[in-house]
């Protein structure tokens, strides 16, 4: 099975919608080709706009653009898009609900090499904050070139996390992007993986390691949250696991939490992620196994529970 | 426009500035005043606003990168009649359109949300990018502070539309020497500002911030720049026009009483 990094598909997707559409616009900090958001240029280099290393100057110019009635697609490092720019998108793009479309890159661990200061584990947490934004983690290449399709025309603000990494494919290209509709990939019992990006390929990995067959979610929407389908599992399932390359506090792990207490289901919550810590160099499968997200850690947290 | 008659629009905005502010009990008179005179020009004879056209963007537009000088901005918008007068008694009241800082959308005539200092710069430079895009002649006009050039992000926005060669965007900096905690030069010196500027790509023009000729001039000879953005730095007097507001820090963001109100007015109807 081929593995593409969802970072390609926001390539892809740009490449197409520029091609569609001369209201869109691309900018870019100096990492278009990493996050890909050159292949905006190949179809009019006259939309895409390298601000150079000041993403806090480039995410404001992008809300001036949408405040010009255009459609502007921001791509940087998660950590820099969303960390250095937080109260810029806060301020510029989510105040004035802008068609501002965030599509940051190398977002979590799997950045591997670079190491803690590029490994952003709070960017879900710190968007998800923000009234209106829309947060959307893709899991494989064919649901995040159809979710940037579709937050294209989608009103207001908007942050898909993509990744450095190649990560299998579990659609193909009929896939249709719901906004908030988590997409049951495995139907069990007992325990409930609800998993977002990454995390949903080593569920899938760990479900074939287990002792029971577990039901596995693929969330791929953060905001707004599946509640319903959460609910739903809760009242099914003994326990619920919320599975993200991401910190445990702020993510999906938190957003599931908010669902299953107010809804007061009784169905415990574990949550797989990152432990409140920084990461460190390294491989990212061997991250993955370090840091309790690989689907080995998945496994061993299933079969340990009674 | 004759001197005297922006002279008596930019005393009515002065007079309601201090009503504004009064009414709300908070606000920012100090540097609204030393704006009023820049902005008022900028409105009644510079920008291509009208009633006709002030719900779109098919026109110049404005930025106010020093949005806690919203008491001007509304005062002049309603100047213009985009906002009835009696409206601006509602100044941060709950339900208002008049913001405590300008929020676009909401009130005809804001290009922008404003009010976290150093992002207005940048978002005009997205709009000017767009309008090259568009291949129209519209202008964006800025007005920041000058505390407010101790961020960064004023500098990386300077940089880029000299980078893009946006000479169809125009930056004023209200240099009235005086930010929350003193006098700019003592809280964190930004001077010299012209130099600073033109090093970082901007045509640079120094000017009296309460002369209407050299503001008309100095907004004049901006159109005329080809190839890089234009930055007037127009020196200003906090509190302009009110003789217990003037080169007092106490008035950046406190609101005057009802004494203060009334001898306000009444200097201001006496001129």
């Amino acid at each position: 099975m081929a593995s593409i990094a969802t970072r390609i598909a926001f390539g892809d997707a740009l490449k197409e919608l520029m091609a569609e559409d001369k209201n869109i616009v691309a900018f870019d900090a100096d990492l278009a080709g990493s996050t890909k958001s050159a292949e905006a240029k190949k179809v009019d280099p006259n939309r895409h706009f390298d601000m150079g290393i000041a993403e806090a100057n480039m995410m404001c110019a992008a809300a001036g653009m949408a405040a010009s009635g255009k459609i502007a697609f921001v791509s940087s490092f998660a950590m820099f898009a969303t960390g250095r720019a937080f109260e810029q998108i806060r301020n510029s793009v989510g105040y004035p609900h802008a068609n501002v479309k965030i599509c940051a890159s190398h977002a979590g661990i799997s950045v591997g090499e670079d190491g803690a200061t590029h490994q952003c584990i709070e960017d879900i947490s710190l968007l998800r904050g923000i009234p209106g934004m829309k947060v959307v983690v893709p899991c494989d290449y064919n649901e995040a070139k159809a979710a940037i399709r579709a937050i294209a025309y989608e009103d207001g603000p908007c942050y898909v996390r993509l990744g450095r990494s190649g990560v299998e494919e579990f659609f193909d290209e009929n896939y249709v992007f719901e906004f908030g509709k988590g997409i049951v990939l495995n139907k069990g019992e007992k325990v409930a993986i609800v998993a977002t990006g990454s995390m949903v390929q080593e569920s899938m990995k760990a479900k074939d390691m287990m002792n029971i067959n577990p039901t596995v979610v693929n969330m791929h929407t953060i905001k707004p949250i599946d509640k319903d389908l959460i609910i739903e599992l809760a009242k099914t399932h003994k326990y619920m696991i919320a599975a993200e390359e991401h910190s445990i506090i702020g993510g999906l792990g938190s957003a599931v939490a908010e669902v299953l207490a107010e809804a007061g289901t009784g169905c415990q919550l574990i949550r797989i992620g990152i432990q409140d810590i920084f990461g460190e160099s390294g491989k990212p499968g061997e991250l993955f196994e370090k840091y309790g997200i690989s689907a080995n850690k998945i496994a061993e947290k299933v079969n340990s529970l009674d | 426009m004759d001197n005297n008659k922006l002279a008596v629009i930019a005393n009515n905005v002065r007079k309601n500035i201090i009503l504004e502010t009064y009414m709300a009990k908070s606000g920012h008179p100090g540097g609204s005043l030393s704006a009023t005179d820049i902005l008022t020009l900028l409105y009644f004879e510079v920008m291509d606003i009208n009633e006709e056209n002030v719900n779109s963007i098919d026109r110049d537009r404005f930025v106010l990168s020093k949005g806690h000088a919203s008491p001007a901005l509304y005062a002049v918008l309603s100047a213009k009649g985009f906002i009835p007068e009696e409206e601006l008694k509602t100044f941060r009241e709950l339900g208002s359109r008049l913001q405590g800082h300008p929020s676009m959308g909401l009130c005809p005539g804001v290009d922008m949300s404003t009010g976290s200092l150093g992002q207005g710069i940048s978002c005009a430079v997205g709009m000017a990018l767009a309008n090259k895009l568009d291949g129209n002649d519209h202008r964006i006009y800025v007005l920041c502070g000058d505390g407010e050039c101790q961020e960064g992000q004023v500098w990386e926005a300077v940089m880029s539309a000299a980078h893009y060669k946006l000479d169809n965007m125009c930056i004023c900096v209200d240099y009235n020497n005086l930010q929350i905690d003193g006098h700019v030069s003592d809280v964190m010196d930004v001077s010299p500002l012209d130099k600073k500027f033109e090093a970082f790509g901007a045509h640079v023009i120094c000017i009296d911030g309460h002369d209407f000729d050299q503001i008309r001039a100095a907004y004049a000879e901006a159109k005329t720049v080809k190839g890089q953005p234009t930055v007037i730095v127009a020196k200003t007097i906090k509190g302009k026009g009110v003789s217990f507001m003037e080169d007092n820090v106490n008035w950046h963001g406190v609101a005057p009483n009802k004494e203060q109100y009334e001898q306000a007015t009444a200097e201001l109807e006496a001129k």
